[in-house]
């Protein structure tokens, strides 16, 4: 008995404790990250954005939520009703469980599993069914449609996705994502972080994660002026909020996964004593929060790209463009017989 | 716990919490909200229109496509994996195998671009 306290029930309980130690400061982002975007989008053209609520209208996202809470569920009579209530639900909790692999700082990770970017790659992958499951089982033509769009530009994008991955790792030598970002500490400071010898694959990363969040330019499966809102059109109250909340969490993934892949993670971009004196976390979170704003930047910025556009844009310029340089990184890697082993 | 649990462990309380949480959202809202279903309300949305189908209907074939090459390019990158990450260990010979595989995949690839497969006038 003893033996079950100690070894198992201790360790769930601690493991439960620095679950909601990432839940609930990720959900508070998440919130927050709504406001930032209404500010920014707001500032960039010239108008206040939310003020009212709180100070700054800082108390906005907590309204939005009792709102979106107390609002009435509607299920459409045709629609597949598990399926409708199930689909919001995957789509929030693969958005939240990706977050277990990704490291805070050295050590500071919740499961340091050996695999770590097949794992987020793995669940990244999975989110498509979350769409392709709203789109069905409303029974609505816009979801519908929308749904088949998200979906063929999601698993497009997820290839060059894929490729850049392959990029890094042949860089780090390892699938560990603490191992991915230690690597990049080349003594260079920012200058030794991937997105220097990889800048072109950078390139990709970055477009790729707004067309794989369905995010503008990409925001073709929501497109509001054709499909009025894409695949969650027929969705109310906290299933259309989980569905909000599990893309603005996927936005925050994957400015996480660049900051891993490519800008140094945890580490201080430049190695010398007062950066050096500021944790890794906050360096983390600061290169999240930079990542972030490109997203909302970018939407500021760009109108909307066509659909036959988009699906070049992947399959003909980022697909054989990250394959190429695949094979270049690769060749030069063994050529100068740079690989780590 | 040893090993291979201990590793994975926390993410499966992960999902079960993260499972829990959403369950805990959706259900939180169908008690709190005052529900009052009517038939207007519960017809699929469609601009004002009735809806005059169901909307599983036929679709355009490239979607298809599109997931068929997916499939492949996916498989592909899979297999790119372990091969990315011992690349140090497997040598020459190790990077040689992966060209030509690579090289056969590129020619496939040149084939469907060439018969149109990527087309979306």
């Amino acid at each position: 008995m003893a033996e079950f306290w100690t070894g198992y029930a201790l360790p769930t309980v601690i493991t439960v404790a620095q679950i909601l130690a990432i839940v609930v400061p990720l959900l508070l982002a998440v919130a927050y990250y709504t406001y930032a975007e209404r500010k920014v989008l707001a500032w960039a053209q010239l108008r206040k954005g939310p003020n009212v609520v709180g100070p700054f209208g800082l108390l906005q996202p907590i309204a939005d939520a009792v709102k979106l809470l107390m609002k009435e569920t509607v299920i459409p009579s045709g629609a597949n009703r598990i399926v409708f209530v199930a689909a919001p639900m995957l789509t929030f909790v693969l958005a939240l469980i990706a977050w277990a692999v990704i490291p805070f700082d050295v050590g500071l990770v919740l499961a340091d599993i050996n695999v770590g970017i097949l794992y987020l790659f793995a669940i990244s992958s999975l989110g498509v069914y979350g769409v392709i499951m709203a789109g069905w089982a409303s029974n609505s033509k816009y979801a519908f449609l929308g749904a088949l769009r998200s979906a063929a530009q999601m698993v497009s994008y997820e290839v060059s996705i894929g490729f850049v991955i392959v990029c890094v790792l042949l860089l780090a030598g390892s699938l560990n994502l603490t191992q991915i970002v230690v690597a990049q500490d080349r003594g260079w400071g920012f200058l030794g972080w991937n997105w220097l010898p990889l800048l072109p694959m950078f390139v990709v990363f970055l477009v790729s994660m707004l067309a794989e969040t369905n995010r503008a330019p990409f925001d073709l499966p929501e497109g509001e002026s054709e499909l009025v809102a894409g695949f969650f059109v027929e969705y109310s109250s906290m299933s259309f909020a989980l569905f909000f909340l599990g893309e603005y969490a996927n936005m925050l993934l994957m400015s996480g996964m660049t900051a891993v892949l490519f800008l140094g993670g945890w580490l201080p971009p430049v190695d010398v004593a007062p950066f050096t004196w500021i944790p890794g976390p906050v360096w983390f979170a600061l290169k999240i929060a930079l990542v972030a704003f490109l997203f909302l930047w970018v939407r500021a910025t760009f109108p909307r790209y066509r659909y036959d556009q988009l699906m070049r844009l992947g399959w003909k310029v980022f697909l054989p463009l990250s394959l190429f340089w695949l094979v270049l990184t690769a060749g030069v890697l063994v050529a100068m017989g740079w690989l780590p082993e | 716990m040893d090993g291979l649990l201990r590793e994975y462990f926390p993410i499966l309380v992960f999902i079960g919490i993260a499972v829990a949480l959403a369950a805990v959202i959706v259900a939180a809202s169908l008690v709190l909200a005052r529900q009052r279903p009517d038939s207007e309300k519960l017809s699929p949305y469609e601009c004002g229109f009735e809806p005059f189908a169901d909307a599983r209907s036929k679709f355009d074939v490239r979607f298809y496509l599109v997931a068929i090459l997916f499939i492949i390019f996916d498989l592909e990158v899979a297999f790119l994996f372990p091969w990315a990450v011992s690349l140090g260990q497997i040598g020459l010979f190790g990077f040689w195998s992966m060209m030509v595989f690579l090289l056969v995949l590129t020619v496939g690839f040149i084939y469907e671009w060439k018969k149109g497969a990527l087309e979306w006038e």
